[in-house]
């Protein structure tokens, strides 16, 4: 089944192909590498092997120049990412992670996009230790970055628990199930067992084979009416067709994705679409399959080229359909109807099913103490009496879920007692925001975004309360580099970072996340943005429908054209 | 003065033709004409001869090819790549080109370059790439060479989205005409679609080389452009210090450090100073201002009085007098001897009684103190100036090498304060250089020789160094000039400091000589980044069978930096590997160590 690849040519592979099949399944000469007293790097192709174990290396870019006068090299270090299906921690697990940003990391920690936490500025010597305690509390790293399956998403419901246990069962299983074979993990980190394997390759790796996937592979799953996932973002998205509280099935969508690369119009993001439907036992085999044919039919020479969303594009939906239906040995039913109505966060104390959940807002995901509250601090403490469950959301949200009723006070008392908040105090815009990490330690950011959306909020909120919009939900998004890792393709305003200070700013995608944004300007600072945006809201808070939002208002006056497909992204 | 059959060596028509020339001669073109003779001399290892034909000797000397240099700034690889191209479609074509990032080029190689090919892209608000930055602040900064009879041409890319569209090519484009080299090929910017017209580029420079190839290479000769010391060029010593201008002055450790490590570049031109790789530069210092003018204020002094600073009769203001020429930071049992004249305290005389007491008294005190502690103070201000030490010169191991920086002196400094009786406490010199040393002043210095510390004289030796701190300096020395003289003996450094991320001084270096091969080994120990103290020694008995075989080889060991502990701990560990490694009693390590230093291959440069 895998010797399509080999007839499927885009051009002589990529450099990253030949690591990959040099690395004897993701070893590389990582464990010499670590060792090397004289760097706190690890060269080049080992660090993209790096990725693969669940870590990139970066640099603090903050010192980068500095340091280089002072005859230094870089201040390497690394970012470490867990391998967390569904965003679901326990209170041990949070802990462990809490000590690990104190112990060894800069004293935070990031809630992402994709529903796990990322420990920063890990020197290499300390790699070891700190994934020996990952794996100690039952997470791991294994396949967090690299060519292969992510962490896979799924819906933080906090309203039905008992149908969020069971998606998410399903979650774990997809993840689970295109996990890598190779023991590379466990010898490299986990002083296991050295084993050459000297198999073939499909004995080793019976899914991914030698060379992985072409690209990185990403999958969800939503639960309508809640988007949160940004199930059209995702490689292979799931809709969870839920019917009289009972899991039916889900709507398989393929071929989205964000990334893009600037001035490179073959290059664009992307929303997934829907090709059938499956009964819920059936999720891992659509899941393998759909994965299979992005490992023979991907790009594997163009790597800006090589997400599934453009096999797809390139092949059509009916083609991935058939090759779909061949590979599985039977077929998709038609799609069932479903209906999002937003992707954003609903903060605050929700019960569902006789136990209570508490949606806390954290800004951009950043778990740290500052002046103003000790996010850090409360979270550790509530971590400490909770009995329930973490889940991180895909918001970068943090929901302290399964509280029993007596237990409500207490984490109530916590929260208040270290600056928590359920973000009732913030304007709906903030709310709906999100960001990456970008600079210090991103190596692909281009201009600031975790560190300046929040003061650009500010600048914008006095505009809002003006406005009177402090209660509309407006989503708004902001990536350092056209990777796109806080989805920025899928908000109402989105800016995706061109230059120190410069943005492309983007307009008119769907607030349930169902439609892409457009190029609205390019390469614009502050002053222009503010300049830009203000009359728009006035006239928007003037000049709205009932229910209308201002991605689809923007549109229909005429600031923007509506995007269908990604093809149609770029002007 | 004119040229005559006797006062020169020329015969009358040769004083004529020379007579006629030198007059019309510009400043630019004596130099250019004094390096070609120069160099034509060493090169013919004879007298001077005034060639009959330049032509000729030309010919002789220069390959009829000129060697191609390709020099690239690139961030996300697109000029890295198209350099890489270029390069090999010019070897195809049998032409001879390296190539390399503008970082990984060496400054001081520049005006050896003959064909010059930069390929740079643009960052952010018209910056240079980071891979080009530290070439870019050379190309721009007083130390770029003149760079006569370089041929060069510019491509560069960019986003013509940006404000500053190939703002680095067109930099570097222009810089590289002002600096004297000829243009051969138009610069040509690119957009985002580069692909065409750097072809076209590119095509348009090679028709161009070739073309020259073809027609004979008649070109310029590179000359020498170092200016011929003249005869009258003062001899600079500890008598006459050469007052040498600072060209950098950098913090080598990084955020977060408990260290200040200044890397100094001094400028030797015009001195004539010559040093060799292990010896030290000494400098006069100065004192604080603050301090001294405490001093002044606390005795009630007029700074503005009249003082004499040598026994030649000289006078300076007092506070002029005090800041260079009189040490004030130091206490010494002869200047409290002699302070007993000058005043009346009792507590004075009991200090002196007792020798644990005034040594006890002494340390970490200066004069300040001293005049606060045993007042009231009588005499005068001549009296007083009467009884202190000249300042003395602070030695400072040389971290460069003469023959790798013809013109430059470099210098690690390690910044000292602390804190003792209540005050704190400034290293003179060290904070002066640190705090008080900006680009453009100048420090008053000399040579001083150090001939108990030098490299083997046969290159092919092995050479073992151990240093930690500061220690380090000789070695980056050392390195320079092995890798200079190409010389093929193995070199291992042991390097010790608190902590990897922000102390290792010279890193980047270091890691460079390690790629390159001139270093062989490198061990660090950096003891406060675990729980346990690591130091160089542990390091050395972590590899005392390969120590010991390095020694058994004819390795020279080297030991810089603190005596008390560092040095007398790496003493020990090296009698342990010998007792260990070449079963010998530890009477007989000892004597086998001995030998070594008596075999001038074991030197230390300890303090």
């Amino acid at each position: 089944m895998s010797k399509e690849r080999d007839s499927q040519q885009h051009g002589p592979p990529s450099e990253m192909e030949g690591i990959k099949k040099e690395s004897r399944y993701l070893r590389g000469s990582l464990v010499e590498s670590l060792q090397n007293p004289i760097t706190g790097s690890v060269p080049d192709s080992d660090t993209k092997l790096m990725k693969f174990h669940g870590s990139y290396m970066q640099d603090d870019r903050d010192v980068r120049q500095e340091r280089k006068q002072q005859k230094l090299e870089p201040a390497y270090q690394f970012m470490t990412r867990v391998r967390l299906p569904g965003g679901v921690a326990t209170p041990e697990q949070w802990l462990v992670m809490d000590e690990i940003a104190n112990t060894y990391g800069h004293h935070t920690l990031k809630l992402t996009t994709r529903q796990t936490f990322q420990t920063h500025g890990v020197l290499k010597w300390n790699m070891k230790k700190q994934i020996q305690m990952i794996n100690d509390s039952l997470m791991d790293t294994i396949a967090a970055c690299g060519d292969v399956n992510r962490n896979v998403m799924c819906n933080a419901n906090p309203y039905q628990s008992d149908i969020h246990g069971e998606i998410f069962e399903w979650s774990k299983k997809v993840s689970e199930h295109l996990l890598p074979r190779t023991q590379a993990y466990h010898e490299i980190w986990l002083d296991g067992e050295k084993v050459e394997d000297s198999k073939d390759e499909y004995e080793v790796e019976p899914i991914y084979g030698s060379l992985y996937l072409p690209r990185k592979f990403k999958i969800g799953i939503a639960v309508p009416p809640s988007n949160d996932i940004d199930v059209y973002s995702q490689d292979l998205g799931f809709i969870a067709i839920v019917e009289n509280n009972e899991l039916k099935g889900f709507n398989v969508a393929v071929g989205g994705g964000m990334g893009m690369t600037h001035g490179d119009t073959n290059t664009y993001p992307q929303v997934s679409r829907v090709i059938g439907f499956c009964e819920p036992e059936k999720i891992v085999d659509v899941a393998e399959k759909i994965l299979t044919i992005q490992r023979d039919y991907g790009n594997r020479s163009e790597r800006k080229n090589a997400r599934f969303k453009y096999t797809v594009d390139r092949h059509g939906l009916d083609w991935v359909r058939q090759e779909l239906h061949d590979r599985l040995g039977w077929e998709l039913e038609e799609e069932r109807s479903y209906t999002f109505d937003h992707n954003g966060d609903r903060y605050g104390w929700v019960e569902g099913d006789g136990l209570w959940h508490l949606t806390l807002f954290i800004q951009n995901g950043r778990i740290k103490d500052s002046e103003d509250n000790q996010v850090m601090a409360g979270l550790r403490e509530i971590a400490k009496v909770h009995d329930g469950e973490f889940r991180l959301t895909p918001n970068q949200n943090v929901i302290i879920a399964r509280v029993e009723e007596e237990k409500k006070q207490e984490i109530d008392e916590l929260a208040e007692q270290y600056g928590l908040t359920d973000g009732r105090y913030n304007s709906a815009l903030r709310r709906n925001s999100m960001a990456c990490v970008a600079f210090p330690t991103c190596g692909l950011a281009m201009a600031e975004s975790e560190r300046y959306l929040p003061s650009l909020i500010d600048k914008m909120d006095d505009v809002i309360d003006e406005a009177g919009l402090q209660d509309e939900e407006i989503v708004i998004r902001m990536s350092g580099c056209p990777n796109g890792c806080s989805r920025p393709a899928l908000s109402e305003i989105g800016f995706i970072g061109k230059g120190p200070g410069k943005y492309n700013m983007y307009l008119g995608g769907g607030f349930t996340g169902n439609r892409l944004n457009k190029l609205y300007k390019e390469n614009i600072g502050e002053e222009e943005i503010l300049g830009t945006i203000k009359p728009m809201l006035f006239e928007y808070a003037k000049e709205r429908q009932e229910n209308e939002h201002f991605g689809d208002y923007v549109i229909r006056a005429g600031y923007i054209e509506e995007v269908q497909s990604g093809l149609d992204f770029h002007p | 003065m004119p040229l005559e059959v006797m006062n020169s060596p020329f015969n009358q028509d040769q004083a004529d033709l020379l007579n006629r020339l030198l007059p019309t001669l510009n400043e630019k073109q004596k130099i250019w004409l004094s390096g070609y003779l120069s160099s034509a001399a060493t090169e013919a290892d004879t007298a001077v001869q005034v060639p009959e034909a330049g032509g000729q000797i030309q010919e002789t000397t220069v390959e009829a090819t000129r060697e191609i240099t390709i020099l690239f700034g690139s961030h996300t690889g697109n000029c890295q790549a198209l350099a890489d191209e270029y390069a090999a479609k010019l070897k195809e074509q049998d032409y001879q080109v390296t190539v390399s990032s503008m970082d990984d080029f060496k400054p001081k190689a520049l005006k050896k370059v003959e064909d010059l090919l930069v390929l740079t892209s643009t960052h952010g608000d018209g910056d240079p790439p980071d891979n080009a930055l530290s070439f870019y602040d050379f190309l721009f900064s007083k130390r770029a060479p003149k760079l006569d009879g370089v041929r060069f041409s510019v491509l560069s890319l960019g986003d013509s989205s940006y404000e500053f569209f190939c703002q680095t090519g067109k930099d570097i484009d222009q810089k590289l005409e002002e600096l004297g080299a000829e243009r051969i090929y138009p610069r040509v910017d690119c957009d985002l679609d580069f692909e065409e017209p750097a072809g076209e580029w590119f095509d348009g420079v090679l028709a161009l080389l070739n073309e020259q190839k073809s027609a004979g290479g008649s070109q310029t000769p590179t000359g020498n452009t170092q200016t011929v010391q003249a005869d009258d060029t003062p001899v600079y010593s500890r008598a006459h210090p050469f007052q040498a201008e600072i060209l950098e002055n950098i913090n080598l450790n990084g955020r977060g450090s408990n260290k200040e490590t200044r890397h100094l570049e001094l400028d030797l031109e015009g001195s004539n100073l010559s040093y060799e790789p292990g010896d030290s530069l000494a400098i006069f210092p100065e004192n604080d201002e603050a301090l001294v003018d405490q001093l002044i204020k606390e005795m009630d002094w007029n700074p503005e009085e009249s003082v004499p600073i040598n026994k030649d009769g000289e006078i300076r203001s007092l506070r002029e007098a005090l800041l260079s020429t009189y040490e004030t930071t130091c206490l010494t049992k002869p200047l409290l001897e002699k302070a007993q004249t000058l005043t009346d305290n009792e507590q004075l005389k009991e200090l002196l009684e007792d020798s644990e007491q005034w040594k006890a008294y002494i340390y970490g005190r200066d004069l300040l103190d001293f005049v606060q502690d045993f007042g009231p103070w009588k005499g005068t201000v001549q009296d007083f100036i009467g009884i202190l030490r000249k300042i003395p010169v602070r030695l400072y191991s040389i971290a460069s090498s003469q023959a790798a920086n013809p013109e430059e002196v470099h210098l690690t400094i390690g910044a000292l304060r602390y804190e003792a009786h209540g005050r704190n406490r400034l290293g003179v010199c060290s904070i002066q250089c640190a705090e008080r040393a900006n680009h453009g002043d100048q420090l008053s210095v000399f040579v001083q020789k150090n001939p108990n510390f030098k490299l083997p004289e046969n290159p092919e030796a092995p050479v073992l160094m151990i240093g930690a701190g500061t220690g380090v300096a000789p070695y980056r020395s050392f390195l320079e000039e092995r890798e200079e003289m190409e010389a093929p003996g193995k070199n291992w450094l042991f390097f010790g400091e608190q902590h990897f991320v922000s102390d290792f001084l010279y890193q980047v270096e270091w890691q460079r000589w390690l790629n390159e091969g001139v270093l062989t080994n490198m061990d660090v120990a950096f003891s406060r980044d675990n729980e346990e103290k690591v130091y160089v020694q542990h390091r050395l008995l972590e590899k005392s069978a390969e120590v010991y075989q390095w020694l058994q080889d004819g390795t020279y060991v080297y030991v810089c930096g603190d005596e008390k502990y560092m040095a007398k701990d790496v003493h020990e560990a090296l009698i342990t590997i010998a007792e260990k490694e070449g079963n010998m009693s530890r009477e007989d390590a000892e004597s086998y160590i001995d030998k070594l230093r008596k075999e001038k291959r074991y030197q230390r440069d300890v303090y």
